[in-house]
């Protein structure tokens, strides 16, 4: 469902040109459950906005569900975004102002469906990342894990095909880091895709397929 | 996939409550400009209905003749042949002087003495109250006699009888023959804080040694273009062009209507200014917004926020702001237009148009001063406002 072939980016800033991913394929399955790993630096981070169209690549090919990402237009990369993919972010990334329900809801709204399924839509994602108690509260009343389990929720509302996160435990203790790795294995386990960065090998260990980035390069592949 | 305006406005409403210090200070701008709108259009247009209302009051068949040039003059022979031309019913020197008023103890200064013949009084529809009128016999002798307006008598007399009284005016003696009744003040003056004198009483003391004013009734309303028209060929012929100006109703309508316009014009522009400043500080603050809230349109983008959504979220925002500013500057400015009608005793409100006039504007304002924020912000890249920190 997800097909890179060739793809590159470069940075120019200024006189110099950097780049950072220096022509990478790889082939993500219906239901795999992927993880990129590498030092720091090494575009992660790079690769993984680009297979979540939010950059675009400087050169190569996207297939996403068979079509070439560069045909589409700005407001069918929204709809992408909003319908095909969920993007779990380090740094949990929820609107301070909205409370949990309200965060969670956002996709919907900009999807345009109405409020009444709205509310069940959002309550059943917030419930299957277990804070349908917390829905009301801000994320500056959640703790870290919880904060990013509203963000799982948030990424899952939409029913996307493939989760994207980046580090999504990198801000979090070992135990919160675990509970938010048993919600996308058990994601997972029920079909959905699966892409997660990580510098954790515990992280990578779990995972179904494995690769790791060098200096822009795959420079290993696993397939467990 | 589109968003429906009620959950954009929600949203907007929400992060503008966020902040309410900052939004209520941004409003200020706006609420100080409508205000001024307000109140300043409406003033001009209190003005100008207020002046309509009094050149209506003078009577449709009445014409002003005025000399322009000082080196000519009416001669006793020409007022003669003026009020004998076709259509001319009545004609009176009107002689305008300001002079101090002095009844025993009882002192007025600066009040507009009137210098008439015998017409005056009937083609400006004033009616006595008790005493007589100035006659032919006054003019004729230059008799010290004075009429007093309503208000000149009260505030010198009293409750008593002023007649045959005797008061200076500047200093020379003269005998009260009548009380005008109260009149409505018209565009030329207070019709009470007057007096009127034979006008060639008034030439003498005064030394003005020529009529350069007079008004004119007309036999018929109707045909009063036709009168004027009759004046104007007989000015012509012994003056010259260019050396007299004639008024009628009409045309001092349209001249002060004109003037009251330009003025309303003026005030009200000078308000928009400051509606214009209270804009820029919208824009000010809009922009500011923007660039606190870059990691917030990123991950609404990241979400599937299309660019338009963002734009309407700030412009929506903006014109919140600008929209209930004007709100409050509209209710803010009918509130004053009452304090001063009331205590000044002029009839201003703000008509329909202005309120809605205005309102509209601050829109408009919040509108324009936001569009070039509300597009920075939706045109910023997704991973660009995500690494904003
Ligand atoms: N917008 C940008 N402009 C210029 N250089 C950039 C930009 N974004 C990333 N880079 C550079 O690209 C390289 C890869 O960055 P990337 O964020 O993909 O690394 P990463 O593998 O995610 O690292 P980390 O594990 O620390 O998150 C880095 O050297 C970084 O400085
Ligand atoms: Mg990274």
């Amino acid at each position: 469902m997800i097909r890179l072939d060739n793809v590159t980016k470069v940075y120019i800033m200024g006189e110099i040109e950097l780049t950072v991913l220096k022509g990478i394929s790889i082939d993500v399955r219906e239901g795999d459950f992927y993880s990129i790993i590498g030092p720091s630096g090494s575009g992660k981070s790079t690769l993984m906005n680009i297979l979540g169209c939010l950059d675009v690549p400087t050169s190569g090919e996207y297939y996403l569900d068979g079509k070439e990402i560069s045909t589409y237009n700005e407001n069918d990369l929204a709809r992408i975004r909003n319908e095909k993919i969920g993007f779990i972010f380090q740094k949990f990334n929820l609107l301070p102002r909205l409370d949990a329900f309200e965060n969670v809801e956002l996709p919907l709204i900009y999807r345009g469906v109405k409020s009444k399924r709205r509310k069940e839509e959002t309550e059943i994602a917030l419930d299957s990342v277990g804070l349908y108690d917390r829905m009301h509260h801000k994320p500056n009343e959640l703790s870290g894990g919880q904060q990013q389990r509203v963000a799982i929720a948030r990424a899952l509302v939409g029913n996307p095909s493939v989760l994207l996160a980046d580090e999504p435990t990198g801000n979090l203790d070992t135990k919160s880091g675990n509970e938010v790795l048993d919600i996308l294995e058990s994601l997972n386990r029920k079909g959905r895709t699966i892409i997660v960065i990580t510098h954790d090998f515990e992280v990578a260990d779990r995972s179904k397929t494995e690769i790791t980035l060098r200096d822009g390069i795959i420079v290993n592949r696993k397939v467990k | 996939m589109n968003m429906s305006l009620k959950n954009t406005l929600k949203m907007s409403i929400k992060s503008i409550l966020s902040n309410k210090m900052r939004t209520f200070l941004t409003m200020l701008g706006i609420i100080i400009g409508v205000f001024s709108v307000i109140v300043m259009v409406s003033m001009g247009q209190g003005a100008t209905a207020s002046v309509t209302q009094s050149i209506e009051g003078m009577g449709s068949n009445l014409l002003n003749i005025t000399l322009t040039d000082r080196t000519i003059r009416f001669s006793n022979d020409n007022l003669n042949e003026l009020s004998m031309l076709e259509g001319v019913q009545l004609m009176s020197p009107n002689i305008n002087w300001v002079a101090p008023v002095k009844y025993g103890l009882n002192n007025e200064a600066g009040i507009s003495v009137v210098g008439v013949n015998e017409n005056y009084m009937a083609i400006n529809g004033h009616t006595i109250k008790t005493g007589r009128l100035i006659n032919p016999l006054d003019i004729e002798n230059r008799n010290k006699v004075v009429l007093l307006g309503s208000g000149v008598s009260e505030n010198l007399f009293g409750r008593f009888n002023p007649i045959d009284e005797s008061i200076s005016l500047s200093g020379i003696k003269y005998t009260v023959v009548g009380v005008l009744d109260e009149k409505e003040s018209t565009l030329f003056g207070d019709n009470n804080n007057m007096v009127l004198i034979p006008y060639t009483t008034g030439m003498r003391q005064f030394r003005t040694n020529s009529v350069t004013s007079i008004t004119v009734q007309g036999a018929d309303a109707a045909l009063i273009d036709k009168t004027q028209s009759n004046i104007e060929s007989y000015l012509l012929n012994i003056y010259g062009t260019d050396s007299y100006r004639i008024f009628n109703q009409e045309q001092l309508l349209s001249t002060l209507n004109e003037i009251t316009g330009v003025l309303t014009l003026l005030l009200g522009g000078i308000a928009g200014i400051s509606l214009l400043v209270g804009g820029i500080g919208i824009m000010n603050i809009m922009l500011v917004t923007v660039s606190e809230r870059t990691r917030e349109i990123g991950v609404r983008k990241a979400i599937g926020a299309r660019r338009s959504n963002i734009l309407f979220q700030f412009l929506i925002e903006s014109s919140v702001i600008s929209g209930i500013g004007g709100i409050i500057g509209i209710m803010l400015g009918m509130l004053a237009n009452r304090i001063i009608s009331t205590a000044f005793e002029i009839p201003i409100s703000a008509s329909v148009q202005v309120v809605l006039i205005a309102f509209l504007f601050s829109l408009f304002v919040g509108v324009f001063f936001g569009m070039y924020p509300a597009n920075k912000a939706s045109k910023l890249k997704p991973v660009d406002a995500l690494r904003y920190e």
